[in-house]
């Protein structure tokens, strides 16, 4: 490879990172501050792909859709579209213990597929939706692709530091003490369960946003692009590696964990067809050992949370 | 429609259904209950069974006697997986404990993926004509899943109601600082919990796939309707998830009249978020996570 390609792959890998690290640190908000179980990721990342998808795309016949609005307003939608589905999921399950919210989370982001798959006049079912405009997509592919890093490395920062504002303010001291002692921060009248709300309906908004991001930069969307499961867990073991509960961590990880997919994709796709499926699986298998490994040997990240306090409840 | 055609193509297919959805939730609510977790291995350790069952039917034996050999092979993976994945996590937050096991969900999914490959499989090849039992139209292998079913959940209910070893499982689940104060060995408990919960997963996935057809994807797209079918009924309560797991089952099947047929697998969710909300314990009165 030349070093015009690498630089080339590089600037691709870096905005997929960016657009990951989006993920990864809206499950933060839910997981590493608030000890909320999303199991679910996808389906807020496919509601916003969706979301902006549709209000931005050319038209086209058969959809609806094509009404050509502007970018901002198409990933204004998608943050409010995930929001608006994570409200009554919250709302019902967070009364309860963590492992009922996972469970459905798990549900919602099934029946989300389910509504791409089928419902053809919203989201152009298995043809899924094209001609999404990407911003400085009429200059060349380099000074394209540099664009569209930097409008991603924007609001990566602009995410990292309103939530690194929160967690330092008053409402992210609240919210550790939910997640660390639920009775004692009751006792002492914080209103546990609306909180979680807003954390769980933040982060959810957060992913709907990368999803956004992330058609934007393909140009299209299509049900097979975003794997329900693979996805969910590619963010959970970001999240787990770099440090859950640590801003920081959560970006790291999220460059760490994709540089390593990416680079073992490349190697597998380099053996004979015959063993290449299987070594597609066993990619997903040593990804699946990888988040074993480090909640045995390193449960608490690369960079672990900064204050010194117990690890993540519920 | 006539009564007869409802009976045959909607209740009948439903009580099938069910009753495999049963048998799933019942491993579903032993572990929540238990153990205190929601295990998101469960789908995928049905998988499992299924093709190590169909491993066995390939090398010469006939399915239903592939099952019993299944099912013991897997009580033994779910013990490994227990040692292996979930033991050492005990002492911390039970939610570290569930993630694991979505990490162990991924792992032996990926197993089945890179051994018997991602292609539909089926234990018998041919079309089983039904016989007409007064009108209800049953094929043999309805009739033994019905069957098989009867007796696990019998066999349990006696094992956990006048066993030794039963009661100490129920004590663990009622209060486990309790049991251990009176001398129950939740270590060794837990071990017998892991080896009931990983035959019944054998079980289920091998009706599942012997009532249709078997692919790696099987066990991870029945996890909700068991989830469903063991808080319905009541977390911790056998009956309970027998119950719960004939109602999705049947609320599935029944689900066409009201929904698109593509939104089948929806009616669990639907039945979830419907149950937490009017009555989280459950029908029979389980415990609440």
């Amino acid at each position: 490879m030349d070093l015009l390609g690498l630089a080339n792959y590089a600037v691709f890998m870096a905005i997929l990172i960016g657009i990951y690290a989006l993920l990864a640190l809206g499950l933060n908000i839910q997981w590493g501050f608030t000890g909320l179980f999303n199991a679910g990721i996808a389906g807020f990342f496919a509601i916003g792909a969706y979301a902006s998808a549709i209000l931005t795309s050319l038209p086209a016949s058969g959809r609806l859709g094509g009404y050509e609005l502007p970018l901002v307003v198409g990933w204004l939608a998608s943050m409010v579209a995930a929001a608006a589905i994570a409200w009554p999921i919250g709302k019902i399950c967070l009364r309860f213990r963590s492992d009922y919210l996972a469970i459905a989370t798990i549900g919602i982001a099934e029946i989300i597929r389910l509504v791409i798959r089928t419902e053809g006049w919203l989201t152009g079912g298995v043809r899924g939706v094209t001609g999404i405009p990407r911003p400085f997509g009429d200059l060349d592919y380099m000074p394209s692709q540099v664009a569209y890093l930097a409008i991603v490395a924007t609001l990566v920062l602009i995410a990292y530091l309103l939530v690194e504002r929160q967690v330092k303010a008053p409402w992210g001291r609240m919210m550790r003490a939910i997640r660390d002692n639920e009775l004692a921060a009751a006792a002492m009248g914080k209103q546990v369960e609306a909180r979680r709300l807003q954390a769980f309906v933040f982060g959810s908004a957060l992913m709907g946003l990368a999803g956004a991001l992330f058609v934007h930069f393909n140009r299209s969307v299509t049900p097979e692009a975003i794997d329900p499961m693979i996805a969910t867990f590619l963010i959970w073991i970001m999240l787990i590696l770099g440090g859950s509960g640590n801003n920081r961590g959560a970006i790291l990880g999220a460059a760490v964990i994709w540089i390593i997919w990416s680079v073992s994709e490349l190697l597998t796709d380099r053996l004979p067809t015959e063993v290449a499926v299987q070594a597609k699986y066993a990619r997903v298998f040593i990804i699946g050992l990888t988040l074993q490994l480090v909640l045995r040997f390193r449960p608490e990240g690369i960079l672990p949370e900064r204050q010194a306090g117990s690890p993540p409840h519920r | 429609m006539s009564f007869l055609e409802f009976l045959n193509f909607h209740l009948v297919p439903g009580i099938v259904l069910g009753s495999v959805y049963a048998v799933g939730a019942i491993g579903i609510t032993l572990v929540f209950g238990i153990l205190r977790f929601a295990h998101f291995a469960h789908g995928d350790m049905a998988t499992l069974g299924a093709f190590i069952a169909l491993a066995l039917v390939t090398a010469g034996l006939t399915p239903w006697a592939a099952l019993p050999v299944a099912m013991a092979a897997v009580a033994v993976v779910a013990i490994v997986v227990d040692k292996l994945f979930y033991d050492y996590l005990k002492a911390r937050p039970k939610i570290m404990t569930v993630m694991a096991s979505l990490g162990v969900a991924l792992m032996l999914r990926a197993v089945v993926q890179v051994v018997f490959g991602v292609d539909p499989r089926t234990y018998a090849t041919g079309i089983v004509r039904p016989d007409d039992y007064f009108g209800i139209l049953l094929r043999d292998r309805e009739l033994y899943t019905l069957a098989a079913v009867v007796l696990i959940v019998i066999g349990l209910t006696l094992f956990l109601r006048h066993s030794r070893w039963g009661k100490a499982m129920r004590a663990m689940s009622d209060n486990p600082d309790l049991a251990r104060l009176s001398g129950v060995d939740n270590r060794k408990v837990t071990m017998l919990t892991w080896a009931i919960v990983g035959a019944l997963c054998a079980a289920s996935g091998f009706m599942l796939g012997i009532n249709n057809e078997l692919h790696s994807m099987m066990g991870w797209q029945v996890l909700l309707p068991m989830f469903a079918a063991a808080i319905l009924g009541g977390v911790g309560r056998v009956e309970g998830a027998v119950l719960g797991g004939l109602i999705v089952g049947i609320a599935e099947e029944m689900s066409i009249f009201i929904l698109p047929a593509q939104y089948k697998a929806a009616t669990a969710f639907v039945l979830l978020l419907l149950i937490l909300l009017v009555r989280p314990r459950g029908l029979l009165n389980g415990k609440v996570l």
